[in-house]
């Protein structure tokens, strides 16, 4: 009613002579639109879409603290920082890492899974249980990774209590040794991140008309068939989701390492992201650590394609 | 009967294993507490020592010894301008783009979708050569502006705005509304359940940011809690009671906000990661 009256009332005025296909009026409506979004692309533009393609051209220049303060002029110098990349042992070293890391993401898409069907039900006092599984995601990485370097101390609870029940014999250094101090890493990521994934899959399992699983429960498969023929294939598209964020996060994971083992031992924990941050903000090698970062970027894409084509068609079956 | 029994000892059961996996997420932030909370004697070590006799004195003593006050207000003040500048920066953003009919609406509809493709590690550096030139390192601006408005945000309150019926809009416009005030009067209280979601979601990302504050921040009295507990703990790292509560301090804040408004919270990440 009111719609009609207001497009009853646009006749009236004088017709004006359209600009670029655009009346008078749609032009104001357009620079509205525009100042509403001026300052929010403004601030993108300079801090999400400058940095991409500055930054993909400063892996091609000689960028250092002199270059920035004005001291000495950039340089151009091509592919030379990838080729001096191909002979570091340490890009090498981070990369390793970094890929080894990924292996986090299986068992932590599994096990969250696992945890959302748990909570699925209709339960008394469920809102607590998904509150408590969700309180890690929301504590300071800082806070967590103390709190975990704390028990993962030689004389901590964990050596503790594997003492105490006759497990080992000896207190085990698990941020100390170079064979275990990235997983043991890696388990930290895994407990602060099954909260998280739980609640994206919890969110698909109620998109799931229950329909489906009694069916095939009438059918007379077992809970574990149910859940692994129906359920599963059912939740894909949140699979995909949370693992391609999963992906993501490992590749890009920084955090943890810093506060719990600063890289080491032996560089065991070094990883991408702390390796640029180390060229970048210890050597000051802005364009050496901005290939690296080209690098990291395009193993990311290629992982979340792979990520897309493995549960787009095939499915998790196809594993 | 049997039956009854038998579906209460699965009930029973299935509390046994919720339980268990609870402790398993919330047994080391409940250690810190108890260590945080216990004055003196054993720290490590197993069985865990009992927090008692209670006391505050590790709580006294961070925030009288340490600069904890200080942190915990460049905390605030970076926290409150974030969350500030995301609400307004995104609620003006996603109007257009959700009610306006104007050239260029779906290429930057799409520009925008493009960024949560990017890999935003790449403005670690950039940024960083970014904010020297603009003599802004070291200052709590370089800290929020690169985080400022979230694409997330933006994508967020687009939805709450569309779901505006038309007729509100209309009545507006035929009552002589200019454009911003019927986007202050009319349309920012119908989606504040939206920009609630968002506020919460910013609040725990500023709080909690480490790494670009890390980067940017030269002088100690302007770290964040994050930044600046790490900081403490290098300082004094053989004092674990003292840190560990500094940590209890900044982790309380959060843990009150997630308590309050835990359905938002599950809302906006199904939001966040869904679409």
């Amino acid at each position: 009613m009111a719609a009609r009256a207001a497009s009853a009332a646009l006749p009236a005025s004088p017709a004006r002579r359209a600009v670029l296909g655009l009346s008078p009026r749609q032009w104001r409506t357009a620079l509205i639109a525009y100042l509403f979004l001026l300052p929010a692309l403004a601030l993108l533009g300079l801090f999400t879409f400058y940095p991409v393609g500055f930054g993909s051209a400063l892996s091609l220049y000689q960028y250092n603290l002199r270059t920035l303060i004005g001291a000495e002029p950039l340089r151009f110098i091509g592919l030379d920082h990838f080729r001096a990349l191909w002979g570091d042992r340490f890009f090498w070293i981070a990369l390793g890492n970094s890929v080894k890391y990924v292996l986090v993401v299986p068992v932590l898409q599994f096990c969250s899974i696992l945890l959302a069907v748990a909570v699925n039900r209709r339960l008394r006092g469920i809102r607590w249980f998904r509150a408590a599984y969700y309180v890690p995601v929301i504590t300071s990485m800082v806070v967590v990774g103390l709190i975990w370097r704390w028990l993962y101390e030689q004389d901590g609870i964990i050596n503790g209590a594997l003492l105490g029940l006759g497990l080992i014999d000896r207190p085990i250094s698990w941020l100390g040794n170079p064979r275990l101090a990235l997983y043991s890493v890696m388990f930290v990521t895994f407990w602060k991140g099954l909260g998280y994934y739980m609640v994206i899959y919890l969110a698909g399992l109620q998109a799931i008309s229950p329909e489906y699983e009694e069916a095939a429960m009438m059918d007379g498969a077992g809970r574990w068939q149910v859940f692994r023929h129906v359920t599963l294939p059912l939740l894909r598209p949140s699979i995909l989701v949370a693992s391609t964020i999963s992906v993501i996060a490992a590749l890009k994971v920084f955090e943890e390492i810093y506060v719990m083992t600063g890289g080491g031992p032996m560089f065991r924990t070094q990883t991408m992201l702390f390796y640029i941050v180390d060229v970048g903000f210890q050597r000051f090698d802005f364009g050496y650590a901005a290939a690296l970062a080209v690098v990291l970027a395009a193993g990311i894409m290629a992982l979340s394609a792979l990520n897309f084509a493995v549960f787009r068609r095939g499915g998790y079956e196809a594993y | 009967m049997r039956l009854i029994s038998r579906r209460a000892l699965r009930a029973a059961g299935a509390y046994a294993g919720l339980t268990a996996l609870a402790i398993f997420t919330a047994f080391p932030l409940l250690w810190l507490l108890s260590v945080a909370l216990r004055p003196g004697g054993r720290v490590f070590g197993f069985p865990p020592p009992l927090p008692w006799p209670l006391g505050m004195d590790n709580f006294v003593g961070v925030w009288r010894t340490m600069p904890i006050p200080r942190f915990f207000l460049n905390t605030l003040i970076i926290t409150g301008v974030g969350v500030g500048l995301n609400l307004l920066l995104c609620a003006l953003a996603a109007y257009p783009l959700a009610r306006l009919r104007f050239p260029g609406r779906n290429l930057i509809f799409f520009i925008l979708l493009s960024t949560l493709m990017l890999p935003s590690h790449v403005g670690l550096i950039v940024n960083f050569v970014t904010m020297t030139r603009l003599h802004l390192i070291d200052t709590y601006a370089a800290v929020i502006l690169p985080s400022a408005v979230s694409v997330f945000g933006i994508f967020l309150l687009r939805q709450q705005y569309l779901s505006i019926p038309q007729e509100l809009e209309d009545a507006a416009r035929i009552d002589g509304a200019s454009e911003l005030g019927l986007w202050w009067r009319v349309m920012l209280p119908l989606i504040a359940p939206g920009l609630a979601t968002l506020a919460i979601f910013e609040f725990v990302a500023f709080w909690n940011s480490f790494l670009w504050p890390l980067i940017v921040l030269k002088s100690p009295d302007k770290y964040p809690l994050a930044v600046g507990l790490l900081y403490l703990s290098g300082l004094f790292g053989h004092n674990t009671r003292l840190i560990a509560a500094g940590a209890v301090m900044m982790t309380v804040p959060i843990l009150v906000v997630f308590l309050f408004t835990q359905r938002y919270f599950m809302r906006g990440i199904t939001l966040g990661a869904i679409r």
